[in-house]
């Protein structure tokens, strides 16, 4: 799976470059999630541009990062959402769990406006 | 004249295979110029549930053993989609009670919606055990 993640002073942009994110790759977003919070990197946005189509396990793999920067006081935001994974998020009610933000740079700016 | 293609797949248990059965699903969708249907949403909802129907037979029913294959036969009828999934699995009771146990899945569980996803996009979804096989149907009817 390719990926780009960079680490902005806010929080770490990893940006999924690919069309799918389904049963066949979404393990391997899952380790680059876990190996940010094992390097103490808590708060985390997920950019879906490139995504075309999503499953429930890449769902599922997103959800299951929200609960662990939730557990570490940080967040996980979603951004850059295409119309059709859009609609899966809420055909499974997931776009009342996630704040999803048109780009990661809107992401990026609500993380400064949040810090005291 | 109505619409009568049949369409059989046989592949290898292995999720490198879902982006590609997938696209066979959303191409389907394509062919129905006869049709009003928006094909974009039809062609996106067969990929979506060729592929979950898919990842539950592979992790479920074949038991993520690379050996075994996949069964896939997608029919249009008239104005029906119709997407058979064959295993060979030994979990029969166990999928039949969590296909009809499905519902909204809790806002953050981590797995689980992919029955709740199929059921969402097509019309009717059954399990049955047909000449030793179990085979999935899902049924779509469309305008």
């Amino acid at each position: 799976m390719q990926l780009n993640i960079v680490d902005y002073p806010q929080a770490v942009v990893i940006s999924v470059q690919e069309a799918r994110l389904d049963a066949h790759n979404s393990p391997e977003l899952k380790t680059a999630i876990l190996q940010q919070f094992d390097t103490d990197k808590t708060n985390l946005i997920v950019d879906l541009n490139e995504v075309r189509f999503i499953d429930s396990s890449g769902l599922g793999v997103l959800v299951s990062g929200f609960k662990n920067a939730s557990a570490r006081n940080g967040v996980l935001l979603l951004s850059s959402m295409q119309p059709q994974v859009k609609s899966m998020f809420e055909l499974t009610r997931l776009h009342r769990v996630f704040d999803i933000y048109a780009t990661s740079d809107e992401a990026l700016l609500s993380l400064n406006n949040a810090t005291p | 004249m109505p619409e009568k293609i049949h369409i059989n797949i046989k592949v290898p248990n292995e999720t490198c295979y879902l982006g590609l059965i997938g696209k066979i699903g959303e191409d389907l969708a394509h062919t129905l110029t006869r049709s009003t249907v928006n094909r974009e949403v039809l062609g996106y909802e067969l990929n979506t549930v060729l592929t979950e129907a898919m990842a539950n037979v592979i992790f479920h029913a074949n038991q993520g053993d690379p050996t075994r294959s996949i069964e896939i036969a997608l029919a249009v009828e008239g104005n029906r989609i119709i997407i058979k999934i064959y295993d060979e699995g030994r979990e029969f009771e166990a999928a039949n009670r969590a296909l009809a146990a499905a519902c909204t899945p809790d806002d953050l569980s981590e797995r689980g919606r992919g029955i709740f996803i199929i059921r969402s996009l097509m019309d009717s979804v059954t399990y049955r055990r047909i000449d030793g096989k179990h085979v999935l149907e899902m049924v779509k009817t469309f305008h």
